[in-house]
């Protein structure tokens, strides 16, 4: 229950997560973590946030983006957080 | 209980007195879609807290505590300014299970090492489970410093919480 603006869903062990962690830490960037639960059937509130039930999801409260899907994400930080970047 | 028999004493416990400040804590709480470490001042800071030390998921009295709490209406019906948590060794996979099975509107912290039990006196070494402790059962309701307004911890095993006794200081918050 950090303050952070980023809050990563995540799921234990999920390789595609801890390749958004990796991004977020290369960032510098605060997050909290909230991890749910493997069974789709119990992912409602990632399905709520984005409409998919897939991890990881992120939501930046600094920018208001909820997206999932580790390629987008990574993406979204390098652009957003990276050298140049609008929030760098 | 009354049973024909004497039961079990546990070792004396040691917990925070009413008037002193209870550790502050920081695990991962567990709710009904996801779990994120949240401390327990960050609780507090929100208003009065009855955390609730209880057995292991599985053992029937986490089945009976929870069942009482959540009839009773804790931090609902009663004292709804309360924020009523747990805390057991169980992993938050086991606590999402009891939240559902009890159909419990409660957050359930997850302490597996028990540290947390340790910082309050009041670990429980399980004869027969090799390496495993867990807390006693154990109530305690702090106010917004974390100031204990009401403490038990069983001094038998097992012992139930006196319900009225703690609804009784909720109320008068």
């Amino acid at each position: 229950m950090s303050e952070s603006a980023i809050t990563l869903y995540r799921l234990q062990a999920c390789p595609f997560c801890e390749r958004v962690v990796r991004a977020l830490d290369e960032h510098g960037l605060e997050y909290r973590s909230r991890y749910i639960e493997p069974m789709h059937s119990e992912r409602t509130v990632v399905k709520r946030l984005t409409g998919k039930r897939t991890v990881p999801a992120i939501v930046d409260e600094s920018t208001g983006v909820t997206m999932s899907e580790s390629g987008n994400i990574v993406e979204y930080l390098d652009r957003t957080y990276g050298d140049g970047g609008e929030g760098s | 209980m009354d049973l024909p028999f004497d039961v079990v004493d546990l070792p004396a416990p040691d917990p925070p007195a009413e008037g002193e400040v209870a550790p502050d804590f920081e695990r991962p709480l567990v709710g009904t879609e996801y779990w994120e470490d949240a401390a327990l001042s960050e609780l507090t800071a929100e208003g009065p807290v009855a955390l609730v030390f209880y057995t292991m998921d599985g053992a029937f009295p986490a089945t009976y505590i929870w069942n009482e709490i959540r009839d009773r209406g804790w931090g609902q019906e009663v004292a709804p300014e309360v924020t009523v948590v747990g805390l057991s060794i169980s992993s938050p996979y086991e606590h999402k299970d009891l939240i559902a099975e009890r159909e419990m509107d409660y957050r359930l912290f997850s302490d597996p090492a028990n540290g947390v039990a340790e910082s309050y006196g009041i670990v429980h070494d399980l004869d027969g489970m090799a390496g495993v402790a867990e807390p006693r059962p154990a109530v305690f309701v702090l106010d917004e410093e974390r100031v204990v307004q009401y403490a038990w911890a069983a001094s038998e095993w097992p012992e139930f919480p006196d319900y009225d006794a703690v609804e009784a200081t909720l109320e008068a918050l």
